[in-house]
């Protein structure tokens, strides 16, 4: 058992490491040259020499990269090529913001979800379930930013109760922290919710239609004990990894959200830095969603192993 | 037909002809800003003054052929690497596998910005960039299929008679697997199309002056502060397309399942 | 623990029932039958006649969107279909129970054993979680399973098919039902642990005074536990009668059919045209061996599933391998055949070595071998036609076309019995019997010399597998195949092969002619295997046990798949 978490552990390291590799490569093979595309036509040579010097063109790829994993490891992303400020001390505090976005997300759909999906299931076919399959069906089908702007519409211009962005600077009240935020967090909410109740549901179903829950009716339990003694304990496991599944989701929905709402976070910087090519800003974020990513599933595996028995024992 | 399918097909028609569709050019300038809907003008004018019925006819054919083509891309790669990995087996199989689930754990918008921001945005990077990386799921879901079939005896006897590897994907396989497949052409459609569209609404994807539903969206949202509804037309678009989608492929798969079907 | 509220008249009565499934089909039309306490009613029927069907409605239960529509279930007076659900609930499990035919599936995987046997009479009010656990566990003790104070503490999966099935009578008893229904529970069961879990049955029922419905497609096991028998056909009853009646002087046509497949009236005809390898040459020496194998030794990774098999196979000959679950039949098939390509040995065709893997041999060599698998099913493709599928080999080794295919496809199908009619059809659209005939015909089509045939009939009702056994028996002789007949049941083997070979664990126990091995048992395995399998005379079954006690042979013939 251990030895099947430790292994599980070591591939998202690996996972990881590749990934950091891919990553560099992606974004350092540009065509053409770097430090004439940066500077412009106008630069002197000197200028072009200092430049190559410090993004250190002239070694070959792979030791660039291990350079740059030494800085990784040690904390330094470098500076940003747009603003010449450090990128960790850029990407921190807009860090700290989408996880407070995508966190409170998770904490309210995740309950939702599952309540929605078991409810769904339980009655499959009837009124509640229709309806649920069909507005979840509607809200995958349509990108975030309409559901965003459509909020917006609904609650910000129409009805004037919530701010349209979500503006935070220091010196807010909690409660005013609270109110910007609403609008986004319920966006991403119904982002993650539709895909988490479809799967769940079908988990469900799933386990519901295996012989030993027909034994179980036949053995003379009531429907509650049937659904809490046999049928949730069996979808433990399919369940953990949707919810994992779907927190994938969030890390790819936050980042449309703080565009629509103009929300101070990661994902919004990474998208201007993606625009002005600053390459180590880029780097630094993509690594910080990936290795989140990564950690997500990681947690979800794992989880999954404890819950069931038979890999328990192995 | 069913609504879904009407209304799909007139927006493919909308792909297929926009020139000849449209009343007018696709970035000319015929009025005021954001002008309201009027008999000239049927869903009236942008955020610069073009028609906006123009503007979503010409979007129809720039983002519904990007996506036809990427998602072409990513089915023939996922389905022909997934066929492959799940008939060979053995190494073949883990490695390509190994290097798949790297790639899928990484969420496709990260590596595409990623990309976009090193080799920049032209369309052909575009369609290469979420081609290859979406043919990911689907070589995910092809290999799954691939592989319960494999495992019927009716494989192994047409391997035991001697025929070759092409024969047995092609004949014995790919029949079987079409039902799943094309639901899941339809699928990952919807998905790339939306991606393609919410790339383009981060500025990341189709450029101005071209038509396209998610730039669009972008940039008519400063209307939404006015009260106006601009940004909604371009947005229901894509979300008129991509239910009618996901809702053709629901019922088609309904009818394989009932009973009866072949 | 006796029946609860012993009532004067019969435990179950059923009057008139009829069931039909979602789409209107009548499933079972029709059926009366009455159950005294301490009685035991054999259900038998071939698939789709609607036994288990029965079984269920017993229970006042109908498996996915069927419906009872007519009749009256009374259990002990009750009728079913006037209670509603919360009166059934509480019929189900304490006055009759289940007991299903695949124990692994009815188990829950991700709960202990006695939390689930315990479960029963804890929801139902009747005893303490202790007393249930003590009751369970001398119900353990009486039924031998290993380790009684301990047995239940473990999971579904970590425990053998046989001692699975166990555990459910204990769970269904654990009420103290008066009506037990059992769904065909040995069906899933090698033929040595049958024999156990059918004398613990029969124990178990007697012991307790409760009333069983006991359903099965096997005659002759059914014999040993039944008083009395219905037999149904089609959803309807047939004819029914005293055990000892019906198997002596069956009335009806289909009754007789029965009784005589299974009681092997067709054995003595068989055991004169089969008659020992007169006409066919006896391999051993003999120059003219087709396939020869010499010390072939299969392995999945470290584990061998075949060590160091020798055997000769001449033309026009049937060699029969028989083995239980685990014994490596189907691998030696495979190996033969290189679907599974053997680590030692060598497998050589009319002299000629052919390669361990199938990839490696030519085109030619793959003709003149086929293999025809068990379950036809998924032996055939689902989105050709019959023409397309037997049409295939005959294209890809012969490269006919056109007119010329078409009517080598027909004749084809005619050799098999088959209506050239069907070419255009798909499987889907035909019956199990015509499926493995077209599996036959795919197999012919390649003009092969050798045949091997994989446990081709076991999927098979008796009535059908008995028809397939008679084909084959007529290509052999007018086509002068030879048979490699890999299979499970000893009564096939005394139909149709002239030689047979025993596989136990992997390893070849006793081979040669079929009569001899078969009757001198001098292997205490193939002893065993011959003592194991069922007779239709009632009492058998206490004969065999008393044979076994008897003899007891060492554990180290235990076979692999039973306890």
């Amino acid at each position: 058992m251990r030895g099947l978490i430790a292994a599980r552990v070591g591939m998202g390291f690996l996972t990881l490491a590749v990934i950091s590799a891919l990553l560099f490569f992606a974004t350092d093979c540009l065509p053409g040259d770097v430090a004439a595309a940066l500077l412009g036509p106008q630069a002197t040579p000197e200028a072009l020499a200092t430049i190559r010097a410090s993004l250190r063109l002239g070694e070959p790829a792979g030791l660039r990269y291990v350079h740059w994993l030494a800085a990784v490891l040690h904390g330094d992303f470098g500076r940003s090529l747009a603003t010449g400020r450090s990128v960790v001390a850029m990407l921190r505090p807009r860090f700290q913001n989408t996880l407070a976005l995508a966190g409170l997300a998770a904490i309210v759909a995740v309950p939702l979800a599952l309540g929605l999906g078991v409810a769904a299931a339980m009655r499959a076919g009837g009124r509640l379930d229709r309806a649920v399959s069909t507005l979840c069906l509607l809200t995958i089908s349509v990108p975030e930013f309409f559901i965003g702007y459509l909020l917006i519409l609904l609650f910000s211009v129409q009805l004037g109760w919530l701010p349209s962005l979500a503006v935070l600077h220091g010196g807010m009240s909690l409660a005013q922290r609270l109110g910007a935020i609403t609008l986004p967090t319920i966006t991403l909410v119904l982002v993650v919710l539709a895909h988490m109740v479809r799967m769940t549901r079908a988990a469900i179903l799933s386990v519901m239609s295996a012989p030993y829950i027909e034994m179980a009716l036949l053995k003379g339990l009531t429907r509650g004990s049937l659904v809490l003694r046999h049928a949730l304990p069996n979808a433990a496991a399919p369940i953990i990894a949707v919810v994992a599944l779907n927190l994938g989701y969030l890390v790819v929905g936050v980042v449309v959200v703080e565009v629509v709402f103009v929300y101070p976070g990661a994902g919004q910087l990474m998208v201007d830095a993606v625009g002005k090519r600053d390459l180590p800003l880029v780097q630094a974020c993509g690594l910080a969603f990936a290795a989140t990513y990564v950690g997500l599933n990681l947690v979800a595996d794992i989880v999954a192993m404890l819950v069931n028995p038979r890999l328990r024992r192995a | 037909m069913s609504r879904s399918a009407v209304v799909v097909a007139i927006i493919l028609a909308a792909a297929l002809f926009a020139p000849w569709l449209a009343p007018y050019g696709e970035a000319q300038f015929v009025g005021g800003v954001w002008d309201p809907p009027s008999v000239r003008h049927l869903l009236g004018t942008d955020n610069l003054g073009r028609d906006m019925l123009t503007r979503l006819i010409f979007g129809a054919r720039n983002t519904v052929s990007i996506a036809g083509l990427a998602t072409t891309l990513a089915v023939g790669l996922g389905v022909a690497l997934g066929f492959l990995a799940a008939a060979l087996g053995g190494w073949v199989d883990a490695l390509v596998s190994r290097g798949v689930e790297i790639l899928l754990s990484i969420p496709v918008l990260i590596s595409a910005l990623m990309v976009l921001a090193a080799l920049g945005n032209s369309l052909a990077v575009l369609i290469a960039t979420i081609g290859l990386l979406e043919s990911t799921r689907v070589y995910t879901i092809a290999r799954a299929i691939a592989r319960t079939i494999v495992v019927r005896e009716f494989v192994a006897a047409a391997r035991l008679r001697g025929e070759g590897l092409v024969w047995v994907l092609a004949r014995e396989i790919l029949p079987n697997a079409l039902p799943a497949l094309a639901a899941e052409t339809g699928l990952r459609f919807s998905f790339i199309f939306l991606f393609i569209a919410s790339l383009s609404f981060l500025g990341l994807g189709i450029q101005p002056p071209a038509a396209d539903w998610g730039s669009m969206v972008r940039e008519n949202a400063p209307a939404i502060n006015f009260g106006l509804i601009a940004p909604l037309y371009p947005a229901t678009a894509i979300a008129l397309l991509t239910i009618g989608v996901n809702r053709l492929v629901d019922r088609y798969l309904a009818a394989e399942s009932r009973p009866g079907a072949a | 623990m006796s029946a609860a509220g012993a009532t004067a008249g019969p435990v179950l009565r059923i009057e008139g029932l009829s069931v039909h499934s979602a789409g209107g089909v009548a499933l079972v039309e029709d059926v009366s039958f009455e159950l005294a306490r301490g009685e035991v009613l054999g259900l038998i029927g071939e698939s789709g006649a609607g036994k288990s069907t029965i079984g269920l409605a017993a229970l006042g239960f109908a498996r996915g969107g069927c419906r009872i529509t007519a009749g009256r279930i009374l259990l002990g007076g009750t009728d079913l279909r006037l209670l509603d659900a919360e009166g059934l609930r509480r019929v189900r499990g304490r006055r009759a129970a289940y007991v299903a035919q695949s124990a692994a599936a009815a188990f829950d995987p991700a709960m202990r054993l006695i939390d689930q046997i315990c479960e029963g009479p804890i929801r139902h009010g009747l005893m303490s979680r202790r007393a249930a656990e003590e009751r369970a566990i001398a119900d353990f003790r009486a039924l031998d399973l290993p380790n009684p104070a301990t047995f239940g503490q473990r999971y579904a999966h970590q425990v053998s098919g046989g001692q699975l099935q166990r555990a459910m009578a204990v769970m269904a008893m654990a009420c103290g039902p008066e009506l037990l229904v059992l769904d065909e529970p040995t069906t899933a069961l090698d033929v040595t642990t049958q024999i156990e879990v059918l004398a613990h049955l029969k124990k178990l029922i007697a012991g307790s005074g409760t009333a069983a419905l006991y359903i099965s497609h096997d005659l002759a096991v059914v014999a040993q536990i039944a008083d009395r028998l219905l037999v149904l056909r089609h959803g309807k009853p047939v004819e029914t009668g005293s055990t000892a009646d019906l198997l002596t002087r069956p009335q009806t046509a289909y009754a007789r059919a029965l009784v005589a497949e299974r009681a092997g009236v067709a054995l003595a005809a068989t055991a004169s045209a089969a008659a020992p390898s007169a006409a066919a040459p006896v391999a051993a020496a003999s120059p003219a061996a087709l396939l020869e194998v010499r010390g072939l030794g299969v392995h999945y990774g470290r584990q061998a599933a075949v060590s160091d098999a020798s055997f000769t196979l001449a033309p026009g000959e049937t060699l029969a391998v028989i083995g239980e679950s685990g014994s490596g039949k189907t691998s030696l098939g495979y190996a033969v055949c290189g679907l599974v390509p053997a680590r030692t040995g060598s497998v050589s065709l009319a002299g000629v070595e052919l390669a361990a893997d199938y990839a490696q041999r030519s085109r030619e060599q793959l003709r003149r071998l086929q293999l025809v698998f068990q379950l036809p099913d998924v032996a055939l493709n689902p989105r050709q036609t019959i023409a397309a599928i037997v049409g295939r080999p005959v294209q890809f080794y012969f490269g006919m076309r056109g007119p010329a295919l078409a009517s080598r496809t027909s004749e084809l199908l005619g050799l098999v019995g088959l209506d050239p009619a069907i070419a255009g059809r798909r499987p889907g659209e035909l019956s199990g019997g015509q499926k493995q005939r077209v599996c036959i015909a795919r197999a012919l089509a390649a003009e092969p010399d050798v045949l091997v045939c994989d446990e081709v009939t076991a999927a098979l009702d008796p009535l059908i597998a008995e028809e397939i056994l008679q084909l084959q028996r007529r290509l052999q002789e007018r086509l002068g195949l030879a048979y490699l007949f890999i299979t499970h049941d000893l009564a096939t083997v005394r139909r149709i092969a002239h030689r047979v070979l025993v596989l136990w664990r992997g390893r070849i126990v006793a081979q040669g002619a079929t009569a001899e091995i078969l009757a001198e048992r001098r292997h205490p395995y193939v002893a065993k295997l011959c003592a194991a399998e069922p007779e239709m005379r009632p009492g058998w079954l206490e004969e065999a046990l008393a044979r076994r006690a008897g003899t007891e042979p060492s554990n180290e013939f235990q076979s692999a798949g039973g306890n």
